[in-house]
């Protein structure tokens, strides 16, 4: 039984993971950019979101200020500061690390050093017996939150016009721009749409995993190497990745918790040594 | 005078102020001088892949930790002497980089930075989870600097020694970069078919530039083991790597001297503006961001444009 509740945390985990890693995923495919400022959307959208909470009580409020703030922010990033070096990944990478530290620090600033934790929202509160044990609802509905954007990923990238129009840029922008897609305004909605996803995982996260100084980092990393064995500017991989990772961290620190990362790390580099694009991932 | 004169002057110059540099500065100034030295070393180590080979790794980290954690497991938990710790550190190194080469290699571009940080977290995860080695987190503290027939010991002295170091070092990597392999260098960064059809071995050329890349960060690792007298998980954690990135990028990758001021600057930014105001993270991101505006080929493209425009 505690097999069930291990993989329940692990999925749980790689839900949230999943939210940050399909957005970084997809700027890349589209972008080649390798925005390192998605650590950044995911902690100050939470912060955003706890701040939202304080005020007003409301957690789909927070959840709504939250991804439409940090949409409109990756919307003026990409327009302003990355558009510019289209193609260009050296300026790209240094912009993107530029605004990390920008955020780290403004967010140290307006809500300080302590980590802070989102209450679990009224409607989660409690827990599912079973057996012996009780799973927390919450950590249930960030599972069911992942599957539904997943799915609906997953629809908007096979059934709608935008989604053929994202595969088409991702294939070849250059010929989609031939073939009259507006590819400039693809690049923002796709780049402000990953921004929302991950500030949705920060208010997500907000009463699991909390909100800190340094996640904004520590995130990135985890997304990093769940692209990275999902392969790159893929949804499925970024799932199938996510899944993975969750999971060997839960068992990691649950079994090993000396060597807690080893456990994610080493099976990134034999998944990469095997095969350098990751399990999805096209040369 | 001519072109090449002037760099001779200016290069004669910029070696007797670094003589000169302890006569006129306080104590502090020199090992911070110390400092930007080691870290000139690391980056134009990590612009002989990036720069002139073409290949960027965001795991260079793994190389420099893994020669300061040579010496000191070597001088602390096995009293090897501290001099001898050096060369011994730059084997492994070296070691290290010839045996993650092949797997790195296998990849290109995005997929060639992602194995190399791969790689290097697994290093970085070693020395945090394997307490009972390496302190983990704790870090080895008490490293001794080496002694030959003189200390070290002396902020000044070390200067010194860190100097000439990073002086062979930097000849050697001039001379790698002027040879003909360095042409060849430069050649499959430009394309890797051209070069391939030219008759050139380009996965081997691409080796050896991996293998020295990962020795000379090494010889700036065994270095900063013995500055901070203290070696920890994060000589080898990404953000170490990904600085040594920015270093060179802000610099201008394909030259040594942009790298160098690159890292010689970053050093120092983050010295100074950490005294003047504790946003001294904000104030350095604003900086990455305006520099990259203004100058996206780093500062040396930007003397180069501005050189071009008053030739012209």
């Amino acid at each position: 039984m505690t097999w069930v509740i291990h993989i329940l945390n692990g999925v749980a985990f790689g839900m949230l993971l999943f939210l940050l890693a399909a957005g970084l995923s997809l700027i890349y495919g589209l972008m080649k950019i390798l925005n390192l400022t998605h650590g950044s959307f995911y902690l100050v959208g939470g912060y955003i979101g706890l701040s939202v909470v304080q005020l007003t009580g409301s957690f789909v409020l927070a959840l709504i200020a939250a991804v439409a703030a940090i949409a409109f922010l990756g919307a003026v990033i990409e327009r302003f500061f990355l558009r510019r070096f289209h193609l260009d990944e050296l300026p790209q990478t240094l912009v993107t690390f530029g605004f990390l530290f920008i955020f780290s620090d403004l967010a140290l600033w307006i809500w300080g050093g302590d980590p802070q934790m989102l209450n679990v929202p009224r409607l989660f509160q409690g827990s599912l017996p079973m057996g012996y044990y009780a799973y927390p609802y919450y950590r249930l509905f960030l599972i069911a939150v992942g599957l539904v954007v997943a799915l609906g990923l997953w629809w908007f990238q096979e059934r709608t016009k935008l989604g053929t129009m994202l595969r088409a840029g991702v294939d070849d922008a250059e010929i989609a721009r031939a073939l009259g897609i507006n590819v400039s305004l693809l690049f923002t909605l796709i780049f402000a749409a990953g921004a929302a996803l991950a500030a949705l995982a920060g208010v997500l996260a907000g009463p699991v995993l909390s909100l800190y100084p340094g996640a904004d980092f520590e995130v990135l990393i985890f997304a990093f190497v769940v692209v990275v064995i999902g392969g790159l500017g893929s949804l499925r991989g970024a799932l199938a990745g996510a899944l993975l990772v969750g999971i060997l961290d839960d068992f990691g620190k649950a079994f090993f918790p000396q060597f807690a990362l080893f456990t994610v790390f080493v099976p990134m580099a034999v998944i990469l040594v095997l095969r350098p694009t990751g399990l999805f991932g096209r040369q | 005078m001519t072109a090449r004169a002037w760099s001779i002057a200016v290069v004669i110059a910029a070696l007797l102020l670094l003589v000169a540099l302890p006569a006129f500065l306080r104590e502090y100034s020199v090992a911070l001088a110390t400092k930007m030295l080691i870290f000139a070393l690391f980056a134009m180590s990590l612009d002989l892949l990036l720069g002139y080979t073409g290949l960027a790794s965001l795991g260079h980290a793994a190389y420099f930790g893994i020669a300061a954690y040579t010496v000191a497991l070597l001088v602390v938990n096995a009293n090897v002497s501290s001099g001898l710790a050096f060369p011994a550190a730059l084997a492994v190194a070296a070691v290290t980089g010839a045996v993650f080469a092949p797997l790195a290699l296998r990849a290109r571009g995005s997929y060639f930075l992602m194995i190399t940080f791969a790689l290097a977290q697994v290093v970085w995860s070693v020395a945090f989870g394997w307490r009972t080695l390496t302190n983990g987190d704790d870090g080895i503290p008490n490293v001794v600097r080496p002694n030959f027939g003189f200390s070290l010991d002396n902020t000044a002295a070390f200067y010194y020694f860190t100097l000439a170091v990073v002086g062979i070092a930097t000849l050697a990597l001039v001379a790698i970069v002027k040879s003909p392999v360095g042409r060849a260098l430069r050649g499959i960064r430009e394309s890797e078919t051209r070069m391939q059809a030219l008759g050139f071995d380009v996965w081997r050329y691409q080796y050896v530039a991996f293998v020295l890349s990962a020795t000379f960060a090494g010889v700036a690792g065994a270095l900063y083991a013995y500055y901070n007298r203290f070696v920890g998980p994060e000589y080898l954690y990404v953000i170490q790597s990904a600085e040594a990135l920015i270093m060179v990028i802000l610099g201008g990758a394909g030259t040594l001297i942009g790298p160098a001021i690159g890292a010689g600057l970053i050093v120092f930014l983050e010295d100074f503006i950490s005294s003047m105001t504790q946003h001294w993270v904000l104030v350095l991101g604003v900086i990455y961001v305006l520099v990259t505006l203004f100058a996206p080929r780093g500062l040396i493209g930007l003397v180069n444009d501005v050189r071009r425009r008053s030739a012209k």
